[in-house]
Formats: C-alpha cells, sequence, structure tokens
C-alpha cells in the first residue's frame, strides 16, 4: 500500500488541517516511510490472537447516578474565543 | 402520483430517546431540561484537555431495560466506540457511542394497524451520549452553541425495514414510546427533543425484492410530522420513479411549515467517522445475575396488559388497546377497578369523558386530579343509585379539578338523588299542576308529552330526581 | 553540599528542624532558574507569585508546629501537559498558549494536598509528541550536561529542571519512553508507573491507552517519596487501578540477594552504542557481586513494537486532539471564511509539524477501510509484545537494559527524519505497550553524556523495581554527578 498526494489531502480534510503544497509533499513521503516500516507487522501472523486496547483487566466501571456540582457560565465561557448570550459563538454551521 | 398498488413502500426507522437520568451519562452535570445556557457543564461535558469519561451506571441499566422491553438480547460484553466528526455541538470532536458491541441487538415489537398484528423486527439498540444544542444568529451568518444537553444519556433504536405504511411508522412509534413510559426510562417527548427519529425510505414495484434507493429523512419532530415527511416522500419518489427517473441516496430534511422533504446534498461531507474502542473507558461485562436483577424491574408491558384486559376482563380489544397505550391511563383504570367490578363502564368513563376532556384541552392524564379510585366509587355510587347519570357527569368535571372522592363530592354540593317517592310525588304534582296543556296532549295520546314531564321533573329537582321513579310518579298520576 | 543537592528526606529533615523555611527553598529556587534557566530553557511558565504567597502560608503552617509530610513545602515543576487550575497549560503547543484552566489534575490535587511548591511549568515535545523537546513550539529545552544537545523527550523540561537544581523534583509523562528517556539523557531518576497507578485525570491525553504519569528526582529514595504521593486509585479515571497502594520506600532495603534478572539480547544488540552496551553490563556486574543473578532473554517480538506503537499511539492522538477546534478555548484563526475554514486554519496555525504528521499518520490508520490492516493488526502485535513480557517475568523478577541506544544526541541532529526519531525509542516502547513499570537510573556516562540503565518489573511490582534501582544506587556514584552550569 502506497500513499498518495490525493490520499494526503483526503486525510487532512477528515482532520481539518490545511496544509501547503509543501507540507503535502512532505507528508506523502513521510507517512510513505512510516507506512513501508509499519508494513512489518504483516510478517506476524496474528490469526486467532486477542487484540489489546487495554493493558489491565478492568472491566465494568462505573459511577452512581448522582449529581455533582457544575461551573457557572463565565466559567465555562473563561476561555470562549468568542460568545455571546451565555454562548460558544461560531460561524455558522450550514443546514 | 404514489399509488399503493404499483409501489410498496420500505420504511425503517432510527429513533434516539432519552434517558432520564438524574446525571448525565459520564459526568455529574444535571440532565434537566430549559436551564439558562451553558449552566449544566463541567470541565468533562465540555471536553477540556485532560478530562476523562466515567460512565452512569443507571444509564446502562436503563438501556438495558429499554433492550429487553423490546425483545433484545443483551450482550454479554458491550463496549463504547469514539465516533469522529467535527461539529460544533460535539466538544471533544468525538461522540461516545457502540459500533460493534451494542447492548442490544435482535428485538421486536408488536403493531396494531387496522385491527392486524404486525411484528417491526429491531436491528440494534445502543448507548450514546447526546449532542449539544445550536441556534442560529446574525442572519444566520453565525451560530450558538450550548452544551447543557451535551452528555444527556441516548439510546438509538435502529428498525429493520419492515415498516411498509407511513400509518405503520406512526404504530411504531406509538408503541416504541408507550413501552418506553411503561419501562420508566425515558420522558419520550418529542416535542422536548427526549425522543427523535430519522427515517430510511424506498420504494419498490411490488413484487420486487430488493429494495429500492433509500433517502434518510431528518427532522421530523412530532409523530404527526413524520406521517407527513413519509407521505410526502412516497409521493416524491413514486414521480421520479414514474418518469422513468432514479432517486438519489442522499439526506432529506423535513421541513414542517411547508410539509416538503429538501435535499440536504452538498451541505454534508461525505463521513468517515473513523469508529475504535475508546480507550478511556472499559469493557462491560454483563453477567446473567445483573440481566435478571434488571430485567426483573420491568413492569407488564402494553402487549401483556392488553391481552389481560380483554381475557379477565372482557374489555373489547379496542378499549384495550387505548388504554393501555399509556401505562398511566392503564395503572388509573385498574386502580379503578379496585373500587368497582364494572370494567367496561370504567372503560366507557375512560374513554368518554376522560380521553375527551383530555385531548379537548391538550392535556395529559398528569394535569387533571382525579385518581381511579374516584372513578371507581363514582361508577359504585351509580350502582347503587346515590347519584344517577346527569350527576355523575357533574362529579366527575369536579373531579377532574379537585381531585376530590365523589361522595364528599357528592355531600358538598347537594347531589344525591333525591329516590324518596313523597319528596318527587311533590315535584310531580307541582309540575302537573303548572303543565295542564302537556297534561291534555298525553291524556289526547301524544306520548311524548311525557317525556318533556319528566324533563321539567329533573330541572325542578335541579338534575337530582331519579329518573325512573320520576317517570313512575308521572304516568301513576297521569293515569288517575 | 548546596541546597539543591540533598535528598528530599535531607531538605524536610531541615525544614521540621526549623534551619530552613519554606521561603528559603523557594527563593534558592528562582534564585537557581535564575542562574540556569537562560541556557537550559526547562520552563515554559514560573509560577513566582503563587509559589511565593504558598510559601507564606506554609512557613506559617510550619512555626505552628506539627506533623508535616515529607513533600511539605518543597519546590517542583509540572510537565506543562498537566492542567494545573488558574495557571497556563500550554502542552507547549500554539494552539493552547493562552488556555487558562479551570480544573486541576488529580496528580496536581495530590501534589497540592502533600504541600509541595508549584514553581512552574515545564517545557516538553508538543502534546508530548516527540523524544528531544525539539517539537516544542515555543523553544527547545537543552541539556544540562551539554546545552548544544538535546535533554530527550517529551518531558525534557521536567529532566532538564531536576537535573540543573531548578526543583526538587518534578512530574513527567510517559507514552512511549517520555519520562525514561529524558531521565536517561540528563543523568537522573525517571520512573514510569504501571499503566493504571497514577490517575491520567488532568493529563492532557496523547495516547490514552499508553499515557503515565510520573516522577523525575535526582535519586531512587526520592522517586518512592514522589510516587507514595500520586498513586493511588482516582474514581475520575476508569482506567485506574483500584488496587492497595504499598509503602515504597520501605522496599528501599538495599538487598537484592537472589533476584533473578533477565537481559533482553534484543536490548544489548545491533543499534546499541557500544559504550552504553558497556555501562549496561557493568550495571549487571554490579547486580553480580550484589548476590543477584542475570540471564539473556528473548523478547522476540521487539522490533515490532515501534511499528504497532507508531500505529496505536498515533490513531488515539488523532482522536484526543480533535477537540481543538478552537470552539470552546485555544486561539481561534483570525477571520475565518465560515466553520470549516475556522476549523482547518485554528488547527494549522496551532499546531507544529510533529503533530501534524501523527494526526495524519492517525487519522489514516482509522479511516474506512485501513482500520483493519492497522490498527486492529497493532492491536494484535501488542498482545505478543505483552506475553513476551509475561513470558519472561515467568522466570524472572525483572527485566534489565539500557534506556535508550545512545547518549543524547545533538540539537538539530535528527530533525526531518522522524523514521530514525522514533527508533530512539525502542527500548522503552514495548515496556510501554505492556503496560509495566520501568525506572532509568543513571549508569555512567559516554563522551560527558549520561548513560540511563533501565530496570523494569512486572505489573504493580513497583517495589522490587524501586529496590533494584536503589541497591545499585549505593554501590555507585553515577547519581551524584552534577552538570556543571
Amino acid at each position: 500500500m502506497s500513499i498518495t498526494l490525493k490520499d494526503v489531502e483526503h486525510v487532512a480534510k477528515l482532520a481539518r488541517l490545511e496544509l501547503t503544497e509543501q507540507e503535502k509533499e512532505q507528508f506523502t513521503g513521510q507517512l510513505n516511510a512510516i507506512l513501508k516500516y509499519a508494513e512489518k507487522l504483516n510478517q506476524l501472523d496474528t490469526e486467532g490472537i486477542e487484540p489489546t486496547s487495554h493493558v489491565l483487566p478492568v472491566t465494568n466501571v462505573m459511577r452512581e447516578d448522582e449529581n455533582r456540582e457544575s461551573v457557572s457560565n463565565e466559567t465555562a465561557l473563561k476561555n470562549a474565543p468568542d460568545e455571546e448570550d451565555g454562548q460558544f459563538k461560531v460561524p455558522a454551521v450550514l443546514e | 402520483m404514489f399509488e399503493a398498488n404499483k409501489y410498496e413502500t420500505v420504511v425503517g426507522l432510527e429513533v434516539h430517546v432519552e434517558l432520564h437520568t438524574k446525571s448525565k451519562i459520564f459526568c455529574g452535570c444535571s440532565t434537566s431540561f430549559g436551564a439558562p445556557p451553558n449552566t449544566h457543564t463541567c470541565p468533562i461535558c465540555l471536553g477540556h484537555p485532560g478530562v476523562l469519561p466515567v460512565l452512569n451506571k443507571q444509564a446502562v441499566e436503563y438501556a438495558m431495560k429499554a433492550a429487553m422491553a423490546l425483545n433484545c438480547t443483551v450482550a454479554d460484553v458491550s463496549k463504547f466506540d469514539r465516533k469522529n466528526y467535527f461539529y460544533p455541538d460535539s466538544p471533544k470532536a468525538y461522540q461516545i457511542s457502540q459500533y460493534d458491541q451494542p447492548i442490544g441487538e435482535n428485538g421486536y415489537i408488536d403493531i396494531e394497524v387496522n385491527g392486524q398484528t404486525k411484528r417491526i423486527g429491531i436491528t440494534r439498540l445502543h448507548l450514546e451520549e447526546d449532542a449539544g444544542k445550536l441556534s442560529h444568529v446574525d442572519g444566520g451568518y453565525a451560530s450558538l452553541v450550548d452544551f447543557n444537553r451535551v452528555g444527556t444519556p441516548l439510546v438509538e433504536i435502529v428498525s429493520e425495514p419492515d415498516i411498509r405504511t407511513p400509518e405503520e411508522a406512526k404504530a411504531y412509534l406509538e408503541k416504541l414510546r408507550a413501552i418506553m413510559l411503561y419501562c420508566d426510562v425515558s420522558d419520550v417527548k418529542m416535542e422536548e427533543g427526549s425522543m427523535r427519529c430519522d427515517a430510511n425510505i424506498s420504494l419498490r414495484p411490488y413484487g420486487q425484492e430488493k429494495f429500492g434507493i433509500r433517502a434518510e429523512l431528518k427532522n421530523m419532530n412530532s409523530f404527526r410530522g413524520v406521517v407527513r415527511g413519509l407521505e410526502y416522500e412516497q409521493m416524491r419518489q413514486a414521480d421520479i420513479l414514474d418518469g422513468g427517473g432514479v432517486v438519489v441516496q442522499e439526506t432529506r430534511r423535513f421541513d414542517d411549515t411547508q410539509g416538503k422533504t429538501f435535499s440536504m446534498r452538498g451541505k454534508e461531507e461525505a463521513h468517515d467517522y473513523r469508529y475504535f474502542p475508546d480507550p478511556d473507558l472499559v469493557v462491560m461485562h454483563i453477567d446473567a445475575e445483573w440481566k435478571e436483577r434488571v430485567r426483573a424491574s420491568i413492569p407488564e408491558l402494553p402487549g401483556a396488559r392488553k391481552a389481560r384486559y380483554t381475557s379477565d376482563y372482557g374489555l373489547p380489544a379496542y378499549d384495550a388497546e387505548v388504554i393501555t397505550t399509556s401505562k398511566k391511563l392503564a395503572d388509573f383504570f385498574e386502580e379503578s377497578l379496585q373500587y368497582t367490578k364494572d370494567a367496561k363502564q370504567v372503560s366507557n368513563w375512560i374513554m368518554g369523558e376522560l380521553l375527551g376532556y383530555l385531548n379537548a384541552n391538550n392535556l395529559e392524564l398528569d394535569d387533571v386530579k382525579i385518581t381511579g379510585q374516584g372513578l371507581g366509587e363514582m361508577i359504585g355510587l351509580l350502582e347503587k343509585g346515590t347519584i344517577n347519570g346527569k350527576i355523575a357527569k357533574t362529579v366527575f368535571k369536579s373531579m377532574l379539578e379537585s381531585g376530590k372522592l365523589p361522595q364528599q363530592i357528592v355531600e358538598e354540593q347537594g347531589l344525591v338523588q333525591i329516590s324518596d317517592e313523597g319528596a318527587v310525588k311533590a315535584i310531580v304534582d307541582e309540575i302537573v299542576g303548572a303543565n295542564p296543556q302537556s297534561v291534555a296532549d298525553f291524556k289526547a295520546g301524544k306520548d311524548k308529552a311525557i317525556g318533556f314531564l319528566v324533563g321539567q321533573v329533573m330541572k325542578a329537582s335541579k338534575g337530582k330526581a331519579n329518573p325512573a321513579l320520576a317517570n313512575k310518579l308521572l304516568l301513576e298520576r297521569l293515569s288517575q | 553540599m548546596a541546597l539543591f543537592d540533598m535528598r528530599l528526606q535531607e531538605v524536610h529533615n531541615k525544614l521540621v528542624g526549623k534551619e530552613l523555611t519554606v521561603a528559603d527553598l523557594v527563593d534558592a529556587s528562582f534564585n537557581r532558574i535564575g542562574q540556569t534557566d537562560e541556557a537550559v530553557r526547562a520552563f515554559l511558565t514560573l509560577n513566582e507569585e503563587g509559589a511565593r504567597a504558598s510559601a507564606v502560608e506554609l512557613d506559617k503552617q510550619l512555626a505552628a508546629g506539627g506533623e508535616r509530610g515529607l513533600l511539605f513545602g518543597l519546590p517542583a515543576g509540572l510537565k506543562d501537559n498537566m492542567v494545573t487550575e488558574g495557571l497556563l497549560t500550554t502542552c507547549a503547543s500554539q494552539f493552547l498558549r493562552n488556555y487558562d484552566p479551570i480544573y486541576d489534575g488529580t496528580a496536581v490535587k495530590k501534589l497540592k494536598a502533600a504541600q509541595s511548591v508549584l514553581i512552574g511549568k515545564l517545557n516538553m515535545d508538543e502534546f508530548a509528541m516527540g523524544g528531544s523537546n525539539e517539537n516544542s513550539s515555543y523553544y527547545p529545552t537543552r541539556n544540562p550536561w551539554n546545552t548544544d544537545y538535546v535533554p530527550g523527550g517529551s518531558s525534557g523540561g521536567s529532566a532538564a529542571a531536576v537535573a540543573a537544581g531548578q526543583v526538587y523534583f518534578s512530574l513527567g509523562s510517559d507514552t512511549g519512553g517520555s519520562i525514561r528517556q529524558p531521565a536517561a539523557y540528563c543523568g537522573v531518576v525517571g520512573l514510569k508507573p504501571t499503566y493504571g497507578l497514577v490517575s491520567r485525570f488532568g493529563l492532557v491525553a496523547f495516547a490514552s491507552s499508553l499515557d503515565q504519569i510520573g516522577p523525575i528526582t535526582k535519586n531512587v529514595e526520592d522517586s518512592a517519596y514522589v510516587l507514595q504521593a500520586i498513586a493511588g486509585y482516582d474514581h475520575m479515571d476508569s482506567t485506574s487501578a483500584n488496587v492497595e497502594i504499598p509503602d515504597y520506600t520501605s522496599a528501599l532495603t538495599g538487598d537484592v540477594k537472589g533476584l533473578r534478572i533477565g537481559v533482553p539480547k534484543e536490548y544489548i544488540g545491533q543499534g546499541v552504542d557500544p559504550k552504553v552496551k558497556e555501562a549496561v553490563l557493568a550495571a549487571l556486574k554490579v547486580y553480580e557481586s550484589l548476590g543477584a543473578t542475570w540471564e539473556e532473554v528473548s523478547l522476540p517480538h521487539t522490533e515490532y513494537a515501534v511499528a504497532a506503537y507508531y500505529i496505536l499511539a498515533s490513531s488515539e492522538a488523532s482522536s484526543n486532539l480533535a477537540r481543538f477546534d478552537g470552539v470552546r478555548y485555544g486561539v481561534r484563526a483570525d477571520n475565518p471564511d465560515n466553520l470549516i475554514d475556522m476549523y482547518r486554519k485554528s488547527r494549522s496555525q496551532g499546531f507544529g509539524a510533529e503533530v501534524k504528521r501523527r494526526i495524519m499518520l492517525g487519522t489514516y490508520a482509522l479511516s474506512s477501510g485501513y482500520y483493519d490492516a492497522y490498527y486492529l493488526k497493532a492491536q494484535k502485535v501488542r498482545t505478543l509484545i505483552k506475553q513476551d513480557f509475561d513470558q519472561v517475568f515467568e522466570k524472572f523478577d525483572l527485566i534489565i537494559g539500557p534506556t535508550a541506544p545512545t547518549p543524547a544526541f545533538r540539537i538539530g541532529e535528527q530533525v526531518g527524519d522522524p523514521l530514525t526519531m522514533y527508533l530512539n525509542d525502542i527500548v522503552t516502547i514495548p515496556v510501554s505497550l505492556a503496560g509495566v513499570p520501568a525506572i532509568s537510573v543513571p549508569c555512567g556516562f559516554a563522551d560527558g553524556l549520561p548513560i540511563g540503565l533501565q530496570i523494569i518489573g512486572k505489573a504493580f511490582d513497583e517495589r522490587t523495581v524501586l529496590r533494584a534501582a536503589h541497591a545499585y544506587e549505593q554501590y555507585t556514584d553515577h547519581h551524584q554527578q552534577r552538570p556543571q552550569l
């Protein structure tokens, strides 16, 4: 598998990154090198091997349905780049 | 033009139901509706850097309960996955949802349409978090985000494409709503958004096995909206097919005021959600003991109650269906029956006076004060002859407003039926004396005149005279 | 002995013995930073006002007498990916250059509860992605032993600040070696605890299934004290282990008689600097002389670890860093055309090259059609790597090898070659994937640059790791060497 400039553009779109032409070229080369290196994983037969998403054998971690204090509206908006009427403001969402 | 004998409609519904836990699914903020914007939020549900989710056990149990009530198989092992997409109402830019190991799978519900029972399959039920709320300002150039709702636990219930008409879709939603209410896992109010519905709809020529190309409908905000949206879409797709065209697979938005659907094409990008197991949460092992405990908390469901009402109380199927649509109404019905044995009479009052009043005033049972005991006792007073049908209507109205028991209302308002012969006879004498023309008419063979005279007796007694007694005494008097 | 050379216990004794005040310690810390940080650049944000205010308060408490915990009044630094309420937390990223947190992380709370004094926030590779601190978007931290060299990373600031005597201890975070490798490069002690021992709540996530907070200190005893303060179950972290926390310092007996040590041949083979190998073998001789035994073992899937790690960590990172969208916090790009433009510009302006590269890699690995080939495959390989460790630990108490294949490299030497840079982590990454604890302790020098010895233990057996590391320290003086600044 080899990653093309078009793949890089598609992935950048998914990841909401805007890349310069130079970055696109550079990433195409670098991602190809990394993925080529990752191909060595295919040398291993993993048939019947369970995937590990957690090293700890922990299950059923849950909390009781209890309320904890929320933060104030002022605190919620403290870091907001833009706000209006106690809400976060963003450029229009297209509908 | 959509002709039902030409095309068969195929509908699958995706319904989101908010679970009414006290706190959010992954943090302790309140889930209550209607607070000022961004006051039920914390670093966790605002998706601040470094925060972690911890699962609300009640949300899991509600989801299990809902899955069981929908006849789903509850998973032994279930987990959460991240659904990655950018949208301002999604603070982490991923939604914690369930991808390949949902809580419930392979369920069904039975619906009634035109007196027929039909089984609609349920593909899956999974647990996920709700998004925030967007509103639009600056003439549509900007949006505001309120994160109060974000993190409210939701179940998504996906049906099989077993639904064939808009009416079936409505019956499915009503049944689903009833089951959720019975289980007491949600308020299921479409107007408040605690129940939301998307639909996949396609048409195929009758007899064709292969499904047609489907459209996904969004933004149908009421049961009526769902019916109208599907009806419109049936027509639209039939017109395309009639003209030899091809339906485009796309998402369409239903506009309630215009009653039409509009393409959202070009306004949303191709999605690639990049699901993967959420490494911040651990796997759930749902063992038999846990399942049993949750199963034991599920009350008798509408289907079972309906069957019981027809077999044990001899109610007509229609009455039983209507009464069991709402758990509260069915509970009310059963409470009444602790005070009277006449189930049909109770049903008549519920179907007539009670639902009539609620519908006319757009109210819910909770909004009126009458109790099942009140209705049962009132029917008892009718049976004993303490009150007559006319008084009963007055008493019923009074119970709706005050919640008082009928005996008290009757006493306070002096509404006891007058069954004392002497007292009624006195009124009869008075009426006969005051209406010589009617008396003459009766004696001349005009039987109808007796009705007028009884009416006058009732009026003079303010409705309290025993009508049968009044009739009897009048006849006696006039034959003298 | 200079104040900053002392062990935590010694400073503590002087505090409670009223030979010193907290204000003295805080002054000394800022003075030392003043003298050395122009060269080292370990700090991103100083908490001078806050630290001096706490010193006044703590000195009042001290004067009132009573029991004081060991970390009471001791100046400490935090890697800048640990969220501190009211104190800038940037993750060394431009995206968060103005981020003023509204809560404290659990480890931060625990240090506050222990009444340690927070001196400031330490430099790092942006969002903990990197092994040299050259990926800080502000400035690279420099190795106190030779400021032309990198301090390692991503907890480079945390290691350099301790090595330079600016703070008594610091916290770092380790995803694939980010505590151990900079500790090795800077000649200090860095401990990555078992995954789940220290809460991740309030640690800005890089790769959630691997990230772990741990102490960086001048010696093993100090490491045990700091670990004691930060370890423990946290109901705010679902992946936190609900285990009883033992007493760590009581494990430091100096006795390693009968300990069985496995030395993976893959860790001292090809690609390992001969001087590093020599230092490791010399350390093993010390253990032999103390009555422990060692033999060569194999962790056969070692060569696949780096590939599996970069797929897994980048995939998780691509999702974890999606929240940096310019809606609720962080720096939003000016004058975006529309919403999508706002996302793309804010993120592209806010993230550096390495961060973008990993987001790209992770997004690709998770995207439709590639999940099984990359992510799922890497998770299965992770299982094999973990099994390697399980097997060795059936017969051995500890695994020992180098912390890094080479000593620190020159600043700029490996920039532009991400793959080579990734391979520096070849002996720390498998440990992270297995989730087991490991410590790096100084074990020698090559051309004036420190070398680290990595001691790896069984899950939740930090006591044995600390015991072995401490015993080694008692018979060597590498940890007592100090850079000339």
